[in-house]
């Protein structure tokens, strides 16, 4: 079974530079019409960045943008797309889409809830994991399948999907 | 007539309409009152309660008559068997999510949800549904908020960014799990919230109350072993009569004297006295700093929720602030110096009590730095409702009552005393007193009325001893907001400021009595008739001046010396510094 490799992706390394990051991506926004319309693409980048929307953060875009907080606080968490608390280092997302379910994509989710002891939406005691679910992931031949960070996992069973785990506890571990 | 008007039918009756306007506000002038919950004249349009829909014929659904513009021929069925049902189904449903606790909320008798539920003629329960629940906040010193109660009307959340642009309160969240509340769910206590009590004015349930001091109070006035001293603002006399039936504008001053005593208080002043002295003070700090230089303007410092306001997000400008105390406060210190001293009595036997229209004044209270000899001078404050429900709850005939007059020597108050709970006031009455100040004459045309009215800035000239001087008044901190602006992009604009935080100045503050049954709560005509009932108070008094009042000379030559002395900087002077920065977070936050 493939494990998942770290993304192609470039994170900055320090708090400051992915402020700085963000600060000019706000700039940029400042320069076009209706500025405040992007307060939902600067919580976007926001998320890209520190893979939550973090409140220190959430107070910066404010007074970037000239936006009260609490109107911020509204959006941030009117969708669920949204993370307010930080992730697990692996964000554990469940397919629930039709083809999976029919595949047992329920039990799937209910082992992987007994095996991390966490519920939907939170985030496991060492930080390792999160657990959110999915709409389809357009990969319904392989149902059920779930997505570990950016990587499709497919024809899972309960069993498997705790192997699954254990692989990356290990991983973790060295 | 500028425009043509069209023709709509009501309930099968034409009517010739203007055409710019909704459904609601067309019907209301046809005498129909289309019932509503969201809607608030003064802001902007939700549409999210549904409790105003009406039939128009044609139309595919029902139409929200608040957010709907007439049209010519348009039909209009306001009272329909279907949308009295459509209209009933809406409310019960909001019921559904509510508590079903009437007998014991605050709100009983006062709710508009109450109201609806019973003029839709609810009288049970239709569905059983899962009930939202949350903790209540009761950090805050003035505002506690119970989500509970909340029917998510929005009005709180407009008020407090479109009217007052304080931006404390969003709704969060969404569907089921929507709740009004501030930025990362903080405590009120740690938000930006001024505490000005606007929220709790339009609420239509009891989702934001005051914080409740009645019953601490009712202890208190018991208790035989300590002096019981009341002081009341100027607004609330004017306001006090309409929770008890009575039309606004009503003056109850000496009603509220005389109940005040029944409830037990050894001595009853009056808060006007103190903004007397508030003159003085402030009077001749403007006239030290015109001519000595002093950070101009200078911006009047009585409105509690503007204090906080001013220190969170005006900072850089808390040295344009006037260093006086509030009347409240000023009062306060002397009872437990000047006035126990006179009495002999033990400042800290002396409760100190202050019944203000005003929710903020709740918060000023517990500032540790309007203490006196490290004593708290106001020990509790009540709002207007409170007195008026304790005066209801000992079971005193208010309205009958035999007048009294406030007690001496802090009681007596001039014209310009009674004026400062309302916008311009407080300029207004320094002006009577600086002008004879500065140049030794007696000001003659006292009433300014340029900057009397409910327009939310007001800017004036007055030319004393050959100098010309600009002023500027603004109530409602949205407009203290925009004076602000002006002062920042041009700092020589004016010399003297007057900022009340509430719409119309303290009449209309965050303790008033709530809105009587089928009226807006903040209706400009209420307030208009509460600020006449002050300006004739005014105009009936022989002193009109502040510095005229016989007990002010007195206490001057008897205590404080003159104004600005080092007496008078002690018990009635502070500073204002920076407070909360925007946006301020909790290190211990938890996000919820």
């Amino acid at each position: 079974m493939a494990t998942t490799e770290t993304t192609g992706k470039t994170t900055p390394a320090t708090d400051d530079e992915r402020l700085a990051q963000l600060k000019e991506y706000i700039a940029e926004t400042r320069e076009k019409e209706n500025p405040d319309s992007f307060l939902i693409a600067v919580l976007h980048r926001c998320q890209e960045l520190y893979g939550y929307l973090p409140v220190e953060v959430m107070d910066e875009v404010a007074d970037a943008m000239e936006i009260p907080t609490a109107r911020i606080w509204g959006v941030a968490t009117f969708y669920h797309y949204f993370n307010l608390t930080p992730p697990g280092q692996h964000v554990i997302s469940v397919c629930l889409g039709t083809a999976c379910y029919v595949r047992g994509a329920g039990q799937l989710l209910q082992a992987i809830k007994d095996e991390l002891k966490i519920d939907v939406g939170e985030v496991t005691e060492d930080g390792l994991f999160s657990l959110q679910p999915a709409r389809c992931l357009g990969a319904c031949g392989l149902a059920p399948v779930v997505m570990i960070d950016d990587k499709i996992h497919g024809e899972l069973t309960p069993k498997k999907m705790v192997q699954l785990i254990n692989q990356f506890r290990r991983q973790a571990k060295k | 007539m500028s425009q043509e008007t069209i023709t709509i039918t009501i309930n099968e009756r034409e009517y010739q309409v203007d055409p710019d306007q909704t459904i609601m506000q067309a019907a209301d002038k046809c005498g129909y009152r289309i019932p509503r919950l969201c809607y608030h004249p003064k802001l902007s349009i939700e549409g999210a309660c549904r409790v105003c829909i009406v039939e128009v014929e044609g139309a595919r659904n029902h139409v929200a008559s608040c957010a709907c513009p007439v049209a010519d021929g348009m039909k209009i069925h306001t009272n329909t068997k279907e949308i009295r049902r459509a209209r009933r189904d809406i409310v019960e449903l909001l019921l559904d999510n509510h508590p079903e606790d009437c007998h014991t909320c605050d709100r009983d008798g006062n709710c508009e949800l109450q109201r609806l539920a019973y003029s839709m003629g609810i009288r049970k329960r239709h569905f059983v549904g899962e009930r939202k629940h949350y903790e209540k906040d009761l950090s805050g010193a003035s505002v506690i908020r119970d989500p509970d109660k909340c029917i998510l009307c929005g009005r709180c959340v407009r008020m407090c960014s479109e009217i007052q642009g304080v931006h404390c309160l969003t709704q969060a969240h969404r569907g089921f799990s929507t709740v009004v509340m501030p930025a990362y769910n903080m405590p009120f206590a740690e938000t930006v919230c001024s505490g000005c009590g606007q929220c709790i004015n339009v609420c239509p349930t009891a989702s934001f109350v005051e914080k409740n001091h009645t019953q601490e109070l009712f202890e208190k006035l018991n208790d035989k072993s300590i002096v019981k001293v009341a002081q009341f603002a100027p607004s609330v006399r004017a306001a006090i009569g309409e929770a008890f039936g009575l039309e606004a504008g009503r003056n109850m001053e000496g009603e509220l004297v005389a109940a005040m005593r029944h409830l037990g208080f050894d001595y009853v002043f009056d808060t006007q006295f103190a903004a007397d002295l508030t003159i003085m003070e402030e009077g001749s700090e403007f006239l030290e700093r015109l001519q000595g230089g002093g950070p101009l303007p200078m911006i009047t410092s009585c409105s509690s929720a503007w204090m906080k306001y001013v220190e969170q997000f005006y900072p850089d400008m808390a040295d344009n602030i006037s260093t006086c105390k509030s009347p409240m406060s000023m009062a306060a210190a002397l009872f437990k110096t000047y006035w126990a001293e006179k009495m002999n009595f033990d400042p800290k036997n002396i409760l100190s009590v202050a019944t203000m229209c005003c929710t903020a004044k709740k918060y000023e209270a517990e500032r540790p730095e309007l203490d006196v000899d490290g004593m708290r001078t106001t020990d509790i404050v009540v709002t207007t409702r409170e007195m008026a429900w304790m005066i209801k709850s000992a079971g005193i005939d208010f309205v009958n009552i035999e007048p009294e007059k406030p007690d001496a020597p802090l009681g007596l108050s001039s014209g310009a005393g009674a004026i400062f709970g309302v916008t311009g006031g407080v300029m207004e009455a320094a002006v009577r007193t600086a002008y004879e100040l500065y140049t030794g004459e007696t000001l003659i045309d006292i009433e300014l009325e340029q900057i009397r009215g409910f327009q939310g800035v007001k800017e004036a000239k007055v030319t004393i001893d050959g100098k010309e001087l600009r002023l500027a008044v603004a109530h409602g901190l949205g407009n203290a907001h925009k004076v602000m602006e002006m002062i920042r992009e041009d700092p020589d604009r004016f010399h003297f400021v007057e900022v009340m935080g509430c719409p119309g100045g303290c009449i209309g503050g965050g303790g008033q009595p709530y809105a009587a049954a089928n009226t807006i709560p903040l209706d400009e005509e209420a307030l208009q008739l509460r600020a006449s009932a002050l300006y004739d108070l005014d105009r009936g008094k022989t002193i009109r001046r502040s510095h005229d009042n016989p007990d002010i000379q007195r206490l001057y030559k008897e205590f404080l010396g003159r104004p600005l002395s080092e007496k008078s900087h002690e018990l009635l002077h502070t500073h204002y510094k920076k407070h909360l920065p925007r946006g301020i977070v909790s290190p211990n936050l938890k996000i919820v």
